[in-house]
């Protein structure tokens, strides 16, 4: 199936051409757009291998949902631009020798042994529903691995909280309940005055 | 699944709801009385270990939960309850620290519980699923730990370094599991380890995934080449964070080790043997000659963990239940050691400021003889001198990898212990034959105290009768 080879490995460039550029471009609206499109091209790579609850998912979730609180967030922060920090070039030789000797040593490898994997995965039976067997497995093989997942989303909650809030003394703030309770006496104070002005 | 199956799970469950409580609980106690939530987290563990130890499993005897996720075994469940006493003397140490520098908040409770029960999760996962898991929720915690003290520099830049190669780690880590399913197409260690037996798999995508998890262990447990976070979020943690991580967590990574090296991937003992070999023989140099450089008495332990880390790899890379075993008593006995000698920091540190250079030892025996007595006992098991504890651990790994053949490797173990005993043994001068520049004493609660008397005790009571710890650690791996 040289068709869907060509598909996946255009998918993949852009993923992975998409994700070197999120790190790289200065620009933090731009780094979040192309986020979304590296997102995307997973989700199609995704489809290629049969996996379409997962790939609509990943879209719904994550590109239509946490990546426009991103964009949200990036904008109302106003973020400028920031340069990229000097010293990329002086390190560039060194990284580049020592990804070409990794990279060399992966092909070594790859070539010795020669690649024999199946790329594709089985066609489903007719009627075959990922939506129903995801959730099946969910919540039976996997139910002690899904409650961790939830445990560590409730860690990242405190986590997130214990960093970030803080009472900062001083601060002017109204506090509502105070402001209800309150009664007459607290808020007018009736003042008996002798008609030629003076408080008796 | 079965109400059987909770019931094997029942420390984990217990522990996640008390975390909880704890949560909870420190929303209305107020700042006069934290007091009450460090109590509630110190029952906490007092419960989980009797849970625990009530259904402890004969030697042998496994038993799954959770369609296999779930592991119960003796392995697990001696780790567990060395991992609950270590971390009551860590909140009873951390209590006085967090009092005098004002981060007693209920959070350093709460999370810890959290990273307790992220290490549970590893010890007993019978899943790469569950162990990925129980890492994440480890490595969370303990990243929002190290960045307790929020208005500290040193404290924050360490939690930014410590997140983003933490994460770097565990992508490496879930990207090996990821190739080992891809050959294997499985997540259960027992069933890729059936299938390894078979030689089903591609060897090439299989090799590829196990140098990729080699890597995550190796970071995890902060062995050379992948140490470099190690000293500087030693260094930047606050003094109590860094007791915490240089303790029970250790347990953790000689669980996740022998989970996924020994239960999943034994098939390929002779492709990872070499890698560790080479972690190993660089840890224990690199490790034992940059701590002597050191005069920050924090960041000397962070090398000295390095140095100990490359000692326990010896035990697991014999890849025998001898050299489990010999791993297993290195990682309860460093894990005790090092909490005890940490222990001796916090006490030291007074109005305000961590005596984190090693100047501030000088004279210590004149100042507070008892606790220079215990320091002394703490450096000579880390040093392996003989009685304490520290060298029946050394004396189990290095006879361990001698029999696996390793005599060049056992040499070098031995020079480098030799050669990480003269930073140890300077402190020991540092406090018995130099003038205090201070005279003012040093003294602590008496809880504190106490447990720090107990410590020094099982340091020397532990190598002395070493025979049942080491009993205990063997038939953990019949």
């Amino acid at each position: 199936m040289p068709i869907l080879e060509i598909v996946f490995y255009l998918f993949s460039t852009v993923l992975i051409g998409s994700a070197l550029s999120v790190v790289t471009v200065g620009n933090p609206v731009h780094a979040a757009l192309f986020l979304v499109l590296s997102f995307f091209s997973a989700a199609c790579i995704w489809l290629l291998l049969q996996a379409e609850f997962l790939a609509i998912v990943l879209v719904l979730v994550y590109v239509g949902a946490v990546m426009v609180l991103f964009l949200f967030v990036v904008m109302m922060l106003d973020v400028s631009a920031v340069r990229p920090r000097g010293g990329f070039a002086a390190y560039l030789p060194v990284g580049l020798l020592v990804a070409l000797i990794m990279a060399v040593q992966m092909f070594l490898v790859i070539w010795t042994r020669g690649l024999e994997t199946q790329l594709m995965p089985e066609p489903r039976p007719e009627g075959y529903s990922h939506t129903s067997e995801i959730g099946r497995l969910l919540y039976t093989d996997y139910l002690y691995a899904f409650e961790i997942a939830a445990v560590i989303l409730l860690v990242a909650i405190i986590a997130a909280i214990a960093l970030t809030h803080r009472r900062r003394p001083g601060t002017k703030s109204q506090d509502p309940g105070q402001q209800v309770r309150i009664i007459r006496e607290e808020r007018v104070r009736l003042v008996k005055m002798s008609p030629d002005g003076e408080e008796n | 699944m079965t109400i059987n199956e909770l019931q094997l799970a029942l420390p984990e469950i217990f522990v996640l709801s008390m975390a909880c409580v704890v949560l909870l609980a420190d929303l209305f106690i107020s700042d006069e009385r934290r007091g009450l939530t460090h109590l509630l987290a110190v029952l906490t563990l007092v419960f989980a270990t009797i849970l625990t130890l009530r259904v402890m499993l004969p030697p042998g005897e496994v038993l799954y939960a959770f369609s296999g996720t779930f592991i119960r075994d003796r392995f697990g469940d001696v780790l567990k309850v060395f991992s609950y006493i270590i971390l009551a003397g860590v909140f009873v140490y951390a209590k006085h620290y967090l009092r005098q520098f004002n981060l007693f908040k209920g959070e350093f409770y709460t999370l810890s519980l959290f990273a307790l029960l992220g290490i549970m999760v590893m010890i007993s996962a019978g899943n790469m699923i569950t162990i990925y898991l129980g890492l994440e929720l480890l490595a969370l915690s303990t990243y929002a730990l190290v960045a307790l003290d929020r208005d500290s520099r040193f404290g924050s830049e360490a939690a930014m370094k410590y997140f983003i190669l933490g994460s770097l780690a565990s992508g490496l880590l879930l990207y090996g599991m990821s190739l080992i399913y891809g050959a294997t197409g499985s997540l259960d260690l027992a069933t890729i380890s059936a299938a390894l037996g078979d030689g089903m798999g591609d060897s090439m995508l299989l090799t590829f995934g196990l140098v990729f998890v080699v890597i995550g262990i190796a970071f995890k447990l902060g062995a050379v080449p992948f140490h470099m976070w190690v000293p500087d979020v030693y260094h930047g943690a606050p003094l109590a964070i860094t007791l915490f991580i240089s303790s029970v967590p250790k347990l953790a990574g000689l669980a996740l080790a022998i989970r996924l090296l020994d239960n999943g991937l034994i098939g390929l003992h002779g492709d990872w043997q070499g890698m560790l070999v080479v972690l190993a023989a660089l840890s224990l140099v690199l490790g034992n000659v940059i701590a002597i450089a050191q005069t920050n008495i924090k960041r000397m332990l962070a090398y000295s963990t390095i140095s100990h880390m490359g000692f326990m790899l010896m035990g697991i890379l014999a890849g025998t239940p001898e050299g489990y075993a010999a791993a297993m008593f290195y990682a309860i006995a460093y894990a005790i050691t090092s909490a005890g000698a940490f222990a001796v920091v916090i006490m030291m540190s007074i109005d305000g400021r961590e005596a984190d250079q090693i100047d501030d030892y000088k004279g210590l025996a004149r100042r507070n003889p008892w606790q220079a007595f215990l320091m002394l006992m703490m450096l000579f098991s880390l040093a392996g001198i003989p009685v304490f504890i520290g060298f029946f651990a050394k004396w189990q790994v290095i006879a361990a990898a001698l029999q696996a053949g390793f005599v060049g490797l056992s040499v070098l173990a031995v020079l480098a212990a030799v050669a990480g005993a003269f930073y140890y043994l300077r402190i020991v001068k540092l406090m018995y034959f130099d003038e205090p520049d201070q005279e003012a004493p040093v003294s602590a609660p008496v809880d504190f105290r106490a447990v720090l008397t107990i410590n020094g005790v099982a340091v020397l009571a532990l190598g002395v009768f070493s025979g049942g710890l080491i009993s205990l650690c063997v038939s953990a791996f019949v």
